[in-house]
């Protein structure tokens, strides 16, 4: 069986990167561009170590998010509603950091507690609505999606954005004071002789991304409850009978996937921004969804995946020097995604195959039934 | 003249891992007959029909229709060549009208719409040659289940078939609907269409059928006419004589109530009659208490009224001296209520999990399966591979899939996992459905068993003689009451029969 999972982790992802590699290659040869060339490029400007700071930093959010949406998929929930609670949960925390002054641990602490209150409120309505109404998670966050996106213009252009000095109006809100800011870890990396380049600061946010991934690990793979989560994901209607209450665990669920999207945007607002932009990175919260895809809900795989996608946007950038369109890794993104499912599944049928058939063989040897079998 | 067979089917082997689920079975249905195929549960008669209906592909052997060699690759073949199926569990679409589910699928046209006109004229057409009255815009989910049948039944018919397999079509039926169903069969022969009923009730078979063929261990053992036989020795051939019997030794039962159901009710969500009607009946340490009745009767509602699924509307259930009926399921289960769940696979496992997290299920808050918040993987390693010793789980390690193992090893899991926690109560709903001959033995051994070492039982079946040979008081469910209640060692299946369809109540001096 350890080969079996072996060519469902590694194998899988391996071999659907390499088609999209193949697939984006194709598109390029369209354009009339070397692909070798380009992807060469994007390798050499990808591995820099400016560019390999910008794209861990990139990737943090994007596995936050990843994490949040993992946690659903785990019981069967399909939580769309990540980018919606991340973009509410952020402006609200960038409000709320910039009201006060405190210790650095406890500002940085409130400014977190409040983000995830946030979003477990909002992912929250999805589930209250599932429990009580029996509407469906996926109709349900895309409008509390849309309703976010809303609601967060309309605070943030009503309450949230100060005066700005000439008497008009400023594209931010106020900014968090440093008490509330998590510093870098750039002089870490210089401590253990890595030098950067000084252009990025290496997102302190990483710890805490760190101990999110292990706590999701051992929540889920781990705990009681995630052995409750992971039944009711497999067989709603056994979870039930064997004591899992599937509206406590649905409301449960939300809550926990919420509070993690509302985390989504604190590396960007924490390390980089320092104030709510009105044009706060959006998507975030869909890429999740497909790097939790990627990375079969597992911590260590949606690292990878993150990582992955973290990569391709950070050298994308390098293709606009040789006239290539950026949108390429756009294209290479998707094809990833569809491929790694399809492939996934593909390798996936061919081990359950083999795994009964070894386990037939092995139990018909065992009673000395070879012959029936 | 001599005719050529409807079907006829030689040689055909189809093995399933671990299991031979038809051994060169052989079959000769002639046109217009009604052609019964009968055995116990797991005997082979449903993967049979599946392989007549090209939803499964035989290993071995040859099938003709009409004279001609075929080989199906999906059921579209299978309709193609004339052969419709009706399974045992509705395949309807609830919010669609009887005419929309009819068609769906093989909707006439005209131009780009449907042509609805068309296809209720037809379906009219259908119910006066059949005999199958329905109203074409119903919504089907207003009908009543035999109705429903028959709306299946005209599903098959206007997509064209004139040979119509009837998997356990009385199953979910009661008794009226049952001669209703007879009805339209003799209606369907008499305008030369070919049945096959798929039955292990012998009255029903003998009552309709023209020719009974009996299956056995994934073997057909023998064909004959109804004229030839009588239901014992239909049982006979079916069962065979080297089958365990089911008897329970001695008498193990105490005067300690273990279970003490007192008056439940239960409501219908959608309104209307109640599911379940006052309710009593005692489970003592040492007893197995077995509840008899026609599927559909309210034998569901009461195992999840009794574990905390469903809230009863009325009355209480005590549990070894502790009133539990505002327990939470969770609370009921570590208290003590152990379940075999009626169907394993949608109730009892993880399929695509590890045995023992399958082994944790229902278990997995308490030791040794977890340890404070924590499930314990070595605890519930250990404890699974002492279920895999102690009930002969037939399993290569504890780490493949539920999935991967067979039916009647499956079911030992569950029943070792229930067992091995020695509940207070366990709850064993059809406990040896599906599962081969050797399994079953081996399960009514654990259930005497336990029996004896003072468990209290409750035992829900559809095997009429695995209720009477294992059970210490048999009480009769009908339309969600208990109306009667019988002394095992004095009841003949017939006469359990009898009760079963609310045709006599009596109780037990």
């Amino acid at each position: 069986m350890r080969s079996g999972r072996f060519l469902t982790t590694v194998v899988a992802p391996v071999v659907a990167i390499v088609i999209a590699f193949s697939i984006a290659g194709l598109v390029l040869l369209f354009a009339d561009i070397d692909p070798l060339d380009a992807f060469k490029e994007m390798w050499k400007f990808g591995t820099t170590t400016d560019s390999l700071i910008s794209t861990v930093n990139r990737s943090l959010p994007i596995y936050v998010s990843a994490l949040a949406v993992a946690v659903g998929f785990k019981m069967g929930l399909f939580n769309i509603g990540v980018e919606g609670a991340y973009l509410l949960a952020a402006l609200i925390a960038a409000w709320f950091g910039a009201l006060f002054s405190v210790t650095p641990i406890v500002h940085i602490a409130l400014i977190l507690i409040v983000a995830m209150t946030v979003g477990a409120i909002w992912n929250g309505i999805a589930g209250l609505l599932k429990v009580t109404r029996g509407v469906h998670e996926v109709i349900s966050t895309i409008m509390l999606n849309f309703i976010a996106f809303s609601l967060s213009a309309y605070l943030f252009k009503e309450y949230f954005i100060p005066e700005s000095e000439g008497g008009g109006l400023s594209s931010a809100t106020a900014a968090i004071p440093a008490s509330g800011r998590i510093p870098s870890l750039n002089r870490i990396l210089g401590a253990v002789g890595i030098e950067a380049g000084g252009i990025f600061e290496l997102h302190g946010f990483l710890i805490i991304a760190v101990f999110l991934g292990i706590g999701y690990h051992y929540l889920v793979n781990k705990s009681r409850f995630g052995y409750d989560l992971r039944a009711s994901g497999v067989n709603p209607a056994a979870a039930h009978v064997s004591g899992v209450n599937p509206k406590v665990m649905i409301m449960k669920t939300m809550l926990i996937s919420g509070a993690l999207a509302g985390l989504v945007g604190m590396s960007l607002l924490l390390g980089e921004y320092h104030q709510y932009p009105q044009d706060f990175r959006p998507g975030l919260g869909f890429t999740g969804i497909g790097v939790a895809l990627l990375g079969r809900n597992h911590a260590v795989g949606i690292a990878f995946g993150a990582f992955l996608f973290g990569f391709l946007e950070r050298s994308a950038l390098i293709l606009d020097f040789f006239d290539v369109p950026r949108e390429i890794v756009t294209i290479m993104q998707g094809v990833i995604l569809f491929t790694v499912v399809i492939v996934y599944e593909v390798i996936s049928r061919y081990v359950a195959k083999r795994t009964v058939e070894a386990a037939a063989r092995a139990t018909a040897e065992e009673a000395g039934l070879v012959s029936s079998a | 003249m001599a005719q050529a067979p409807a079907i006829e089917l030689s040689g055909i082997t189809k093995r399933y891992p671990g299991v031979v689920a038809n051994d060169n079975v052989a079959l000769t249905v002639m046109p217009g007959e009604v052609h019964a195929v009968v055995g116990e549960n797991g005997a082979g008669k449903s993967t049979l029909m599946k392989i007549i209906y090209g939803m499964v592909k035989p290993d071995t052997g040859t099938m003709a229709i009409d004279g001609k060699v075929v080989q199906f690759r999906s059921p579209k073949d299978a309709i193609d060549a004339g052969i419709g199926m009706v399974h045992q569990h509705f395949m309807l679409a609830d919010n669609l009208t009887v005419l929309e589910n009819v068609i769906l699928g093989s909707e006439p046209r005209a131009g780009l719409e449907i042509d609805f006109r068309r296809a209720s004229d037809r379906i009219a057409e259908l119910g006066e040659t059949y005999g199958l009255r329905l109203d074409p815009v119903l919504k089907v989910e207003y009908l009543a289940v035999g109705e429903r049948q028959r709306v299946e039944i005209i599903k098959v018919l206007y997509r064209g078939a004139r040979i119509v397999i009837l998997d356990e079509p009385t199953a979910v039926l009661v008794p009226q609907e049952v001669d209703e169903l007879f009805d339209s069969i003799r209606d369907l022969k008499s305008q030369g269409e070919t049945v096959i009923f798929i039955s292990h009730k012998l009255d029903e078979v003998l009552a309709i059928a023209d020719k009974i063929t009996v299956m056995r261990g994934g073997k057909t053992v023998g064909t004959t006419v109804p004229a030839q036989v009588n239901a014992r020795q239909l049982a006979e051939m079916m069962i065979g004589s080297e089958l365990p019997t089911p008897e329970t030794r001695e008498s193990t039962v105490t005067d300690k109530v273990l279970l003490n159901v007192m008056g439940i009710s239960l409501a219908s969500e959608s309104g209307g009659k109640n599911l379940l009607t006052d309710i009593s009946f005692k489970v003592h340490a040492g007893e197995i208490v077995g509840i008899a009745g026609i599927e559909g009767n309210g034998q569901s509602q009461l195992v999840d009224t009794l574990i905390g699924i469903k809230d009863e509307t009325e009355g209480r259930i005590v549990l070894d001296g502790v009133d539990i009926h505002d327990r939470s399921v969770i609370d009921r289960r570590s208290g003590g209520i152990g379940l075999i769940p009626e169907d394993r696979q949608r109730q009892g496992l993880l399929l695509p999990s590890p045995i023992w997290e399958n082994a944790a299920l229902g278990h997995q808050n308490q030791r040794p399966y977890a340890t404070g918040p924590w499930i314990s993987k070595k605890g519930a390693k250990e404890r699974t591979v002492e279920i895999i010793r102690r009930f002969g789980v037939m399993a290569p390690t504890v780490d493949v899939p539920a999935t991967a193992l067979s039916g009647g090893n499956q079911q030992k899991l569950v029943v070792g996992r229930e067992l091995i926690a020695d509940p207070v109560v366990l709850i064993a709903a059809q406990p040896t459905r599906g599962i081969d001959i050797g399994a079953q033995a081996a399960v009514w051994e654990e259930l005497k068993d336990a029996r004896a070492s003072g468990m209290g039982i409750l035992l829900l079946s559809a095997d009429l003689e695995e209720l009477i040979g294992l059970s210490d008081t048999i009480h009769v469910i009908f339309e969600g009451r208990l109306v009667a209640e019988l002394d095992p060692s004095e009841v003949t299946p017939e006469a359990l029969g009898t009760y079963m369809t609310g045709a006599a109540q009596e109780t037990a001096p």
